[in-house]
């Protein structure tokens, strides 16, 4: 369908139309701005923010016991750990990586894991120098509230 | 030492007027180059806050030295041309394209005469008798740096970024001229020192409104035409089809990098100051100052009890005072234009340059002359 949408005698006049436009962009202006300024000011994110994974730990033992259900649930296959036991007979993860490239922050871990060992926290700056940077060592620093 | 010094009175003694030309136009060459790191500074803030955004605020305070850190950083920019160009004209072009930007504002006046001992300063570098048609030529010998770009870039886009531009140019180069005729017939001038005392007088007494007989009001559609053209005239949206971001990558610019980028830049800033002035000065009394400083003026005087040359430099500043706010005015408005409409298509760029603007500008004239024949101008 062929929209004839002719404009009036005023808006074919332009210069009455660019008028009005530039009385729009005057009132701007002086209106509130709404940048942020980053490192200065942050943006407030809600609880349920999904940032960065930590393992969490009780006394500096980790609560995960590598039993897999995370990186079988995680859709982007990002979560690599290697199963060891320790002289308790614990099972317990020896390594625990996770691609972070790959990683698409959807939580599904946090929501498998039976034993509230890995979570997502709030922290979104996640740049790194190293390739290396994700390994269980890093996870295990306890950056998270929940 | 004393002969040196005998020496240099001796070269003053015959040289006065030489030295005096030659101060001021280091001083008008030197202020324009400062105008131009204050209006990439003044569009970004601009385009800014006209967005609700904040726009850059990090270097120095309000971020006024932005322009001068980007200078720095082009500077310090490999040059490297890429291999397909035609080295010699890709290297002249930028040139080409800021000293014609330069040169205009020679005949802008920008003060009121003082007289410094027995010499007679007049505030102007040149004042030739060819006034603003002088503008006008130096003006449209920028257009040869475009093309020359873009054709030397051997580039289809950077080609017709160039064409565009000349078409432009010669479109509204017509209208642009016409539209001063109606203030070349009713001051009988071109000289811009000339136009510019005269519209001192008054116009008309509107009760304790006294209306000076600025451009505007006795020309408002000619100053219309020539607002218009002129923003065709310098390639500023919403007439900025050479560069066409959107359509033609970047137009005639789009091979060069570093300082050759920034010399363009540099030429685009500059010609919108001069059309800035040159509107001021035609159509907003040019030096002649602002309503309500005349009384400011006289009551600073008397209060500072300033006589002779200190009065006369007074009055002086405050005219520079009118002039530069005049033309902040304007630049202001280039910048706030840019950022409201959006670019014209090529047909009715050509269209409004040939059948609006053009009638417009002879209707104005001939309106113009029977106005001056009825003796009512």
């Amino acid at each position: 369908m062929i929209v004839k949408n002719r404009p009036g005698i005023f808006q074919r006049f332009y210069l009455l139309e660019a008028l009005k436009g530039l009385r729009i962009t005057i009132t701007k202006v002086f209106q509130k701005k709404v940048t942020i300024q980053y490192p200065e000011e942050r943006r407030e994110y809600s609880d349920r923010f999904r940032g960065m994974h930590y393992i969490k730990s009780v006394n500096g033992v980790e609560n995960c016991t590598a039993c897999m259900l995370c990186p079988t649930v995680c859709p982007a296959e990002c979560i690599h750990i290697e199963a060891g036991e320790r002289p308790d007979k614990e099972k317990y993860p020896v390594k625990f990586e996770i691609d972070s490239l790959r990683c698409c922050f959807c939580g599904m871990c946090e929501e498998a894991c039976p034993k509230d060992a890995i979570k997502l926290s709030n922290i979104y700056e996640m740049s790194q120098t190293t390739r290396e940077a994700w390994d269980k060592d890093y996870l295990m620093e306890q950056r998270g509230h929940k | 030492m004393e002969t040196l010094l005998s020496l240099l009175s001796q070269i003053w003694a015959s040289h006065a007027v030489l030295i005096i030309t030659a101060i001021k136009a280091v001083l008008v060459a030197v202020t324009l180059l400062q105008v131009v790191p204050l209006m990439v500074w003044l569009e970004r803030r601009g385009s800014a806050v006209m967005q609700k955004r904040l726009g850059p605020n990090r270097i120095g305070p309000l971020g006024l030295f932005q322009g001068i850190a980007d200078g720095v950083k082009a500077l310090f920019k490999e040059d490297n041309p890429p291999a397909h160009v035609f080295k010699f004209y890709y290297r002249l072009a930028p040139v080409v394209s800021l000293i014609p930007a330069y040169m205009t504002f020679a005949v802008i006046p920008f003060a009121s005469s003082i007289a410094i001992g027995e010499h007679t300063i007049s505030f102007q570098v040149a004042d030739l008798n060819v006034g603003f048609l002088y503008i006008f030529a130096i003006a449209s010998l920028g257009v040869y740096g475009i093309i020359m770009a873009g054709w030397s870039s051997n580039n289809k886009y950077s080609l017709l970024g160039s064409l565009r531009s000349s078409a432009q140019m010669i479109s509204y180069e017509l209208s642009l001229g016409l539209s001063v005729v109606g203030l070349l017939m009713i001051f009988s001038s071109v000289r811009l020192g000339d136009i510019v005392r005269q519209q001192g007088e008054l116009l008309v007494q509107l009760g304790p409104l006294s209306i000076p007989k600025w451009g505007i009001f006795i020309q408002p559609l000619g100053f219309l035409i020539f607002l218009v053209s002129a923003y065709a005239e310098t390639n500023r949206l919403p007439f900025d089809l050479p560069e066409g971001e959107s359509e033609i990558v970047a137009g005639y610019h789009l091979e060069y990098g570093s300082m050759h980028f920034a010399l363009f830049m540099m030429a685009e800033y500059i010609n919108m100051t001069v059309a800035a002035a040159l509107t001021a000065t035609l159509f907003f009394g040019g030096w002649q100052m602002l309503p309500g400083l005349p009384a400011l003026q006289a009551l600073l005087t008397q209060n500072l009890g300033l006589v002779g040359t200190l009065a006369d430099l007074l009055r002086v500043l405050f005219e520079l005072g009118s002039f530069v706010a005049k033309t902040a005015f304007f630049l202001w408005l280039f910048v706030w234009v840019r950022w409201t409409l959006p670019r014209f298509r090529y047909d009715q760029l050509m269209d409004l340059g040939w059948r609006v603007m053009l009638p417009l500008s002879l209707a104005n004239i001939f309106v113009t002359g029977i106005l001056i024949y009825y003796k009512v101008l």
